[in-house]
C-alpha cells in the first residue's frame, strides 16, 4: 500500500499527488514513468513520474481524469492510499549538452516533460518550452516550467492565455525565423508529437517523442505496449518510453491505443453513475490493509538510502 | 539420505501383488465438457478419498522404485503412497514437503506422464500408478484439514537470501533455504505472488487460491515477499548485496518475454502475444467483466486462433473458449504427435470443442482498413526427416496459402529471456540469447553470491523443472553461505 501524501488540484481536471514509495524515489530519472493499480480490482496505468524526493521517500505524478481508472485517482485526497505502485520503468531521458534543446508538451504532458527540461537545463542547454493547453484552465506549473526554462512561451487553443494557437505554430515561428534548433522532445497526445514529428523531420532535427501505447506489467513480458519503428517493433516499456520520432509509425499507435475504447467508455460512464460508491469502496478496502505498509518502510527508512 | 518410514505393520499394504496388479487405475473426476467451457472452474475435481486409497494400493513398492528417480525434485514418491495406503493422509503429505514445497500446484500442472508416472512399472503393462492424482489428494486433503505438516526450520544462522521472482523457481528454493535457518527475502515484479503460476496459469487448471495457499505456508514459515519490486529497475543487484547487505541472490525470473512471429500485421488491433492475454485474464482477471477493471478483447461469437503447440498455447485457446469466442482453434505447424503439451491438456482441449488445425504455419495476418485483424494466412506443412532435437522439421508446402478468418489471434510459441538483470548487472555473464550462464550442478553464476536457476538459465521449461533448479540452488546457496566458499 502506498500513501498519499498530498493531494491537490493543479488544473481542471488535473491533480498532483505526492505518494510514498521509497524504492522508486531513489532510483528514478527524467523521463522515466510507473505503474500503479488502485484497488484489488483495478487496472494497471502507466504513469510518468514529474519528480520524487529519495530522502522524503516520495515521488510525484500528474494525473489527468480521462478514464475510469484516473478519475476514481483524481477522488483522493491526501491521507488515502492506493494499492500498488512499482517502477521506475522505462529509460531514462538522453540528457546531453545539444545546444539549443525545444521541448513541446501538451497539458499534462508539461508535468511529464519537467524533470527533462530541469535535467537539459543543468546540462547547459538552452532550454526553449512551449507549452500547449486547450485553454487557460488548464495551463498548469507555469512558474515551474519558467524555472526549467531559459525561454518559455505558453500556447493555448482559444487564446485565453499566453498565445493563441498550437505548440507547433510556435515551433514554426522559431524556425521561420532562423533559430538554430538542435534537439526536441515533444509529450502529449498522439496527434500533437505526430505534428511535432511533421515538422522537425524533414529538417532533420533530432527529435524524442514520449509515447503512451496501452501496457500491462511495464517489464516487457507482455508485448501488449509494442510500437512500430520503422518496420522494426518495439516495447513502450522497456524500449521506450521515448523514442525517435522520425522512426515512429503514430497511426499504428493511434490504432493500438483504441483497443479497448468501447469497454473504456462503458466503464467510465459506470463510473460517473456510481461515482460515490466507487470512492467508499476504495477506501474500504485500503483501510483493511492499513496494517500492510508499516514494516516496509520502516526497513526502507535508513541511512543507507539513497542507492543512485 | 532418504529417511527410512516405519509404520505399524497393519498399515502396510496388505494385498498381495498380484491382487493389486489387477485393481484398474482410478479416474480422475472432471467437470462435463459441455458446461465446463463456458466457465472457468477447475476442470479435475480430485479423487474422493475411497478412489485414492484404492489408486495408493495399485502400488507395488518396487525395489528401485523408477518414480522417484524419474521426479525432477526426488520427492520419496514410494514412502509417500505408503502412507496413504496406511490412510495417514497427513503423515503423507509432510513427507511430500520434505523435497516439495509445492504439492498441491505440482499435483495439478506436472507432466507425469514423461517423470514420475513414465517411469512406474505399472505402465510396462498398464496404465502407471495416478502418482500426480495422489500428490494432488493429499495437498489437497492437508490444506482442508487446517493442519499443515510445515517443516520447522533450523536454528537462525544470521545469514540472509534475496530471491528474485516468485515463480516455481523462486518459491521452491525459499522454501528449502528458510528450513536452514537463513532470513529470505523474496522480491516479485507483479502486484501478486506466484509468478508464472498466477499470470500464465489459467484459473481452471491450478485455481488462485491454490497458490496463495502455497504462498501463504512459506509466509507462515517466516519468508519474507515484497511485490512490486522490478529487481534491475527498482533496485539492482548489487545493491541487494551491498546496501540491503543480503549474503546471497538467487535469480529466477523466469524466461517472460514474448516471441512474435515475425511476419506482417503483428499490429493489427486483435493479435496477442500468449502472455498479454493470459496475464489479462488471470492476473488481472479480465474474465470477470464487469467487476474487474483491465479489459481483454470481447471473444463472445468471433472466431479466435492460437499459434503453437505447448502448454501455454493450450493455456489460450481453452481459454478463448471460455470466452465465448464461436470457434477456437489451435493452428501448429507439426503434427498431434509432436505438440510440447501436457496430453491431458491436450484430451481436455479436444473435449472442450478446440479444433485443432495441424502442419499449418500462419503466414501473414490481415486486417480491415482501421487496423482490426480479420483473418491469418497460412500455409501448409509437411513433416520432413528429425531435425536436431529429434522432432519431424516441418516443411512449407508450395502453394498451399489459405485465409482463415479470426478477429483475435494469440500467439503462444515461445518466451525467451528479460533482459532487466542482465543489463542492469555487468559483471553477470550471458548466453548471446540473454540466459544467465549459471553452472549446471551448483547454479553459481560469474558473479560471487549469486545463483541463476530456471526459465532464466534454461530456457521456458515446466513448472517442476523451475522447482527442481531452486532445490538444488538453495542446496548449492546453503553450502555457500555456512562454507563461505566460492
Amino acid at each position: 500500500m502506498y500513501r498519499i501524501v498530498e493531494a491537490r488540484n493543479v488544473g481542471l481536471n488535473i491533480k498532483q499527488f505526492v505518494i510514498e514509495a521509497p524504492r522508486i524515489a531513489r532510483k528514478q530519472r527524467p523521463g522515466q514513468f510507473l505503474i500503479l493499480r488502485l484497488h484489488e480490482k483495478g487496472e494497471r496505468i502507466p504513469l510518468t513520474i514529474k519528480s520524487s524526493d529519495p530522502e522524503a521517500g516520495t515521488v510525484t505524478i500528474v494525473v489527468q481524469a480521462i478514464g475510469k481508472t484516473t478519475s476514481l485517482l483524481n477522488c483522493l485526497e491526501t491521507g488515502d492510499s492506493v494499492l500498488d505502485i512499482v517502477g521506475p520503468l522505462g529509460h531514462p531521458s538522453e540528457i546531453q549538452n545539444f545546444g539549443t534543446a525545444v521541448i513541446l508538451a501538451g497539458s499534462v504532458g508539461t508535468a511529464m516533460a519537467l524533470p527533462t527540461a530541469n535535467a537539459l537545463k543543468q546540462a547547459g542547454n538552452h532550454v526553449v518550452f512551449i507549452e500547449g493547453a486547450r485553454n487557460t484552465e488548464m495551463v498548469v506549473f507555469e512558474d515551474e516550467v519558467r524555472q526549467a526554462s531559459n525561454e518559455t512561451y505558453i500556447m493555448t487553443d482559444d487564446g485565453s492565455y499566453g498565445e493563441q494557437g498550437l505548440v507547433t505554430r510556435k515551433l514554426n515561428e522559431m524556425i521561420a525565423a532562423g533559430r538554430k534548433i538542435d534537439f526536441v522532445l515533444a509529450v502529449g497526445p498522439v496527434p500533437m508529437m505526430r505534428a511535432v514529428s511533421l515538422v522537425t523531420g524533414p529538417l532533420g532535427i533530432k527529435t524524442m517523442v514520449s509515447l503512451n501505447s496501452i501496457m500491462v506489467d511495464g517489464t516487457g513480458m507482455c508485448g501488449g505496449c509494442r510500437v512500430l519503428l520503422g518496420k522494426q517493433s518495439k516495447f513502450a516499456c522497456v524500449d521506450g518510453p521515448e523514442f525517435d520520432a522520425s522512426l515512429v509509425n503514430f497511426e499504428v499507435l493511434m490504432q493500438r491505443n483504441s483497443m479497448y475504447r468501447d469497454k473504456e467508455c462503458q466503464s467510465l460512464k459506470y463510473f460517473s453513475e456510481h461515482k460515490d460508491e466507487e470512492l467508499a469502496q476504495l477506501r474500504a478496502e485500503l483501510a483493511n490493509k492499513e496494517d500492510d505498509v508499516a514494516p516496509l518502510q520502516a526497513e526502507l527508512a535508513p541511512e543507507e538510502a539513497p542507492h543512485a | 539420505m532418504p529417511e527410512k518410514t516405519t509404520l505399524p505393520r497393519s498399515a502396510m499394504n496388505i494385498l498381495p501383488l498380484k491382487e493389486r496388479m489387477k485393481i484398474l487405475r482410478t479416474h480422475m473426476p472432471e467437470l462435463d465438457p459441455s458446461i465446463r467451457s463456458h466457465n472457468f472452474e477447475e476442470v479435475n475435481q480430485g479423487l474422493p478419498p475411497e478412489d485414492a486409497l484404492t489408486e495408493a494400493t495399485r502400488c507395488i513398492a518396487c525395489a528401485k522404485p523408477g518414480c522417484v528417480v524419474q521426479c525432477p525434485v526426488g520427492v520419496k514418491i514410494k514412502d509417500v503412497v505408503e502412507l496413504i495406503c496406511a490412510g495417514d493422509y497427513l503423515a503423507a503429505a509432510a513427507k511430500m514437503r520434505e523435497d516439495n514445497a509445492l504439492p498441491a500446484i505440482t499435483g495439478r500442472v506436472c507432466p507425469q506422464e514423461n517423470q514420475c508416472e513414465g517411469g512406474c512399472v505399472l505402465g510396462k503393462k498398464g496404465a502407471p500408478l495416478a502418482i500426480g492424482n495422489l500428490e494432488r489428494f493429499i495437498a489437497d486433503f492437508e490444506r482442508n484439514s487446517g493442519q499443515l505438516g510445515l517443516p520447522s526450520n533450523a536454528p537462525s544462522t544470521g545469514k540472509s537470501v534475496a530471491i528474485v521472482g516468485s515463480g516455481p523457481a523462486g518459491l521452491s528454493a525459499a522454501g528449502d533455504l528458510i528450513q536452514k535457518g537463513h532470513r529470505v527475502r523474496v522480491f516479485e515484479a507483479l502486484h501478486e505472488l506466484g509468478g508464472v503460476l498466477v499470470y500464465g496459469i489459467p484459473e481452471f487448471r491450478l485455481p488462485k487460491t491454490i497458490v496463495k495457499g502455497e504462498v501463504d505456508n512459506l509466509r507462515r514459515m517466516g519468508v519474507e515477499f515484497e511485490t512490486n519490486v522490478v529487481v534491475g529497475k527498482s533496485v539492482t543487484i548489487d545493491e541487494l548485496m551491498q546496501y540491503e547487505h543480503f549474503d546471497a541472490v538467487f535469480v529466477a525470473t523466469g524466461a517472460g518475454l514474448p516471441v512474435f512471429l515475425g511476419i506482417p500485421g503483428e499490429h493489427f488491433n486483435g493479435v496477442y502475444s500468449a502472455n498479454e492475454f493470459l496475464t489479462r485474464v488471470n492476473l488481472m482477471r479480465a474474465y470477470q467483466v464487469t467487476e474487474y477493471d483491465e479489459p481483454v478483447y470481447d471473444c463472445r461469437d468471433r472466431d479466435v486462433i492460437v499459434v503453437g503447440g505447448g502448454n501455454t498455447a493450450m493455456d489460450a485457446v481453452r481459454t478463448a473458449r471460455r470466452l465465448g469466442a464461436r470457434t477456437a482453434t489451435l493452428v501448429y505447424r507439426r503434427s498431434e504427435a509432436e505438440m510440447p503439451a501436457r496430453l491431458e491438456e491436450v484430451h481436455h482441449a479436444q473435449q472442450e470443442g478446440i479444433e485443432f488445425r495441424m502442419l499449418t504455419n500462419p503466414i501473414e495476418f490481415i486486417g480491415d482498413q482501421k487496423g482490426w485483424l480479420t483473418g491469418v494466412r497460412c500455409v501448409r506443412m509437411e513433416l520432413d526427416e528429425p531435425g536436431p532435437d529429434g522432432r519431424r522439421r516441418p516443411v512449407e508446402v508450395k502453394g498451399s496459402a489459405f485465409v482463415l478468418p479470426a478477429n483475435v489471434v494469440i500467439i503462444g510459441v515461445g518466451t525467451t529471456a528479460n533482459p532487466l538483470i542482465q543489463s542492469s548487472t555487468p559483471d553477470l555473464k550471458t548466453t548471446p540469447r540473454n540466459y544467465i550462464v549459471a553452472d549446471s550442478q551448483t547454479n553459481r553464476t560469474s558473479k560471487r553470491g549469486v545463483f541463476a536457476g530456471g526459465d532464466i538459465v534454461t530456457g521456458g521449461a515446466t513448472v517442476i523443472l523451475a522447482m527442481g533448479a531452486g532445490r538444488k540452488a538453495a542446496a548449492s546457496i546453503h553450502q555457500f553461505l555456512t562454507t563461505g566458499e566460492w
